[in-house]
Formats: C-alpha cells, structure tokens, sequence
C-alpha cells in the first residue's frame, strides 16, 4: 500500500471522531470528588495532628498534591472499569459510559495527573511523602481496580488500604516518615472500609450480580457477609478508641469515639438480625450512612483537639 | 492532494467544549506558575536574594 493510499484510509477513518466531547465538569467528575472530599479531610487531619510544623503553604500544596493523586486514582479507576460502570445504576451515569468522555481521553487524564501529582509533591514538600502517594496510587490501580476488585470477595478488605493511606501521606508530608499514631488513623478507616461497603453492597447485591463483581454478598451469600459486618463492626470499636488509649486524643475523644463505636456495633448488630425484606434493607442504609458519619466524627474530633493543643 | 484529506473535521459542539477545556488548562497552568513562584519564595526566604554574582 502507499503512503498516499495509507494517508487516504487514515483521513476517511478519523473523519468522525466520537471523543472532543467532555466539558470541565466531565473530567472533574472523573476525579470522584465526593470521595476526594473524604480523602482532604483525612490526609488533612494526619498533617495537622503531626508533630512539628509545616509553613502553611507547603501544608496546602501537600493536601492539593494527596487530593489531585486520588483524583488520579479516581478516573483511572473509571477507565479500566467502565464495562462494570456500564452495567451498574449506581455507576452508569459517569462520563465514560454517558459518552462524553472516551476511555483513552480518562487513561490519558489519569496517568498526567498521577505523574504531575507525585512530582509536585516530591519536588515541593519531600519525596518520602511523594513516593508514599505514587504507592497509593499504584496500589488503588493495579492492585485493587486491576486486581483484587474481579477476582476476590476480599477486594474491599485489601483494596481498602489505599483509601485509608491519606492520613499518613498528611502525616509524612510534615515528618518525613511515617509512625504509630499515623498508623492508627491508617486502621481506622482500614478497619472501617469493610462494613461500610458490604452494607451498601447488601441493598446493590442485584447491580454487583449483574457486573459479574466477586463482592463478599454474590459470592458467599447475605447471611456471611453480615456475620463479616459484625465481626468487622467488633474489631473496629477498639481501634476506633485507640487514639485515647495510646495517649494522642483526650478523654472527651476517649468517651466519643467509645459511644460512636457502640452505636456502629448496635447498628451492623441490626443488620446481623434482620434479614428478610424491608425492615433489613433499611438497617443496611443506616449503618452505611452511620458509617460515614462514625469515620467524619472521629477524624473531626481528632482535628478539633489538635486544633485547641495548637491554639 | 485529495479533498477529503484534511484530518478530523470538528463539530460546533466539540469547537466549544475545547475551548472551555483549554480555558481550564490555563487556569491550571497559570495556577502552577504561581504556586512554583511563592513556594520558592516560602522555601528560600530572604536567601533568594543571597547569592553569589
């Protein structure tokens, strides 16, 4: 074939081009913001409870650098699932299966973001927390998106590492290194993330069903992963507390955290029992909304003490 | 040359939805030269202007 009938075929095949399509608000969606607001506050609160100070500047470049790589993180995840996205209500009206936005343009999007992300905040705050956010992002990606999420019912459970890691890039933006209490706050949503997906993933059981997803529900049934809720719900209390009993939150954190992680056990202790209709989808949507609130209260709790220590 | 060789042909639409998009990657940019500008100032202090000639 020549070059000019090669060029020829070339131009008839690009003459319609599907992509062009996104608006600034379609690529913003493609960075999750909702859960890119959780991962602020978090990543927020690990630098503000670190010891030492970081200029203000710097603290802001950090939590910006942090949030624009789970931004990454976010459309890159839209990218490899958007077959899943596809299927699913919950997922169908994102960019890439509304078809405003073409997976090459996400693929394209994400990985600009992830490198720019972890340059900018090796470059400007240290490398350490740099490297921190470039694992994060891998293990988001590789590990749980292309991984872990279509072949085990634990991908919520591993996977749920790097939404929990925030905090302690916040704390090693400041330090430089990680340790015990970043770790903590690392288990806390760690230990969190389980039941709070499995609730919501007991009322979308049909939707995973559908996308073919090997959640905890379709694949060892409701009645397991409630007893899993349970256990999770049990051995999150503590860990909840831990801040208080290894000595870097008050008593008033001691006693909130302790009520806030009963309720969380009463409330995945109602799951457990109900089982049947309406009554059990209802306590699945007040423990995942609960949820949401336990790990808001015990974060804003823990900055609102570093907060007054600092003042 | 052949007439129907000019590449991809863009609608009104994609005309205006790359423009909104490059207006934004302004903004981002603009916003990276001025975060690099004070950030060095926040890094090197009043050494910025402790140099050698």
């Amino acid at each position: 074939m020549s070059l000019v009938e090669r060029q020829d075929m070339m131009s008839q095949e690009t003459a319609v081009w599907d992509g062009g399509m996104g608006s600034v608000s379609d690529y913003v969606a493609l960075l999750k913001p909702r859960v890119m607001s959780l991962v602020i506050f978090t990543a927020f609160v690990g630098l503000m409870l670190a010891p030492g100070t970081v200029h203000p500047v710097l603290g802001v470049v950090a939590i910006l650098c942090i949030a624009i790589g789970a931004g990454a993180s976010g459309a890159l995840n839209m990218w490899y699932d958007a077959d899943i996205d596809e299927v699913m209500t919950r997922t169908r009206k994102r960019p890439i299966p509304a078809g405003k936005v073409t997976r090459d343009e996400a693929l394209a999007f994400g990985v600009t973001l992830s490198i720019g992300s972890v340059v900018l905040l090796g470059l400007l705050v240290n490398w350490f927390a740099g490297a921190f956010l470039a694992f994060t992002i891998f293990f988001y990606v590789i590990v749980y998106t292309m991984w872990l999420k279509r072949s085990t019912p634990q991908n919520i459970v591993i996977g749920g590492a790097a939404g929990a890691f925030p905090p302690m890039i916040g704390w090693a933006a400041v330090t430089g290194s990680v340790s015990l209490e970043s770790f903590v706050l690392f288990l806390i949503i760690f230990m969190w993330t389980p039941p709070h997906f499995w609730a919501l993933a007991l009322v979308k059981n049909g939707d995973y069903q559908a996308a073919k997803i090997p959640m905890l529900p379709v694949v060892a049934g409701e009645t397991a992963t409630r007893h899993h809720i349970l256990a999770y719900a049990v051995l999150l209390a503590p860990i909840g507390v831990a801040p208080y009993l290894l000595g870097f939150a008050s008593p008033v954190y001691g006693v909130a955290s302790a009520v806030l992680s009963a309720i969380f056990v009463g409330l995945s202790f109602d799951v457990w029992r109900k089982r049947e209709g309406d009554p059990a989808k209802a306590a699945c949507w007040r423990l995942f909304k609960f949820s949401i609130f336990y790990l808001f209260m015990l974060f804003a709790l823990l900055l609102g003490e570093s907060l007054i220590a600092g003042a | 040359m052949a007439k129907e060789d000019q590449g991809i042909t863009l609608t009104e639409e994609q005309k205006k939805k790359r423009r909104s998009r490059s207006i934004a990657i302004a903004c981002v940019l603009g916003g990276l030269v001025l975060l690099f500008y004070v950030v060095t100032i926040v890094k090197l202090g009043p050494g910025i202007l402790d140099r050698a000639l």
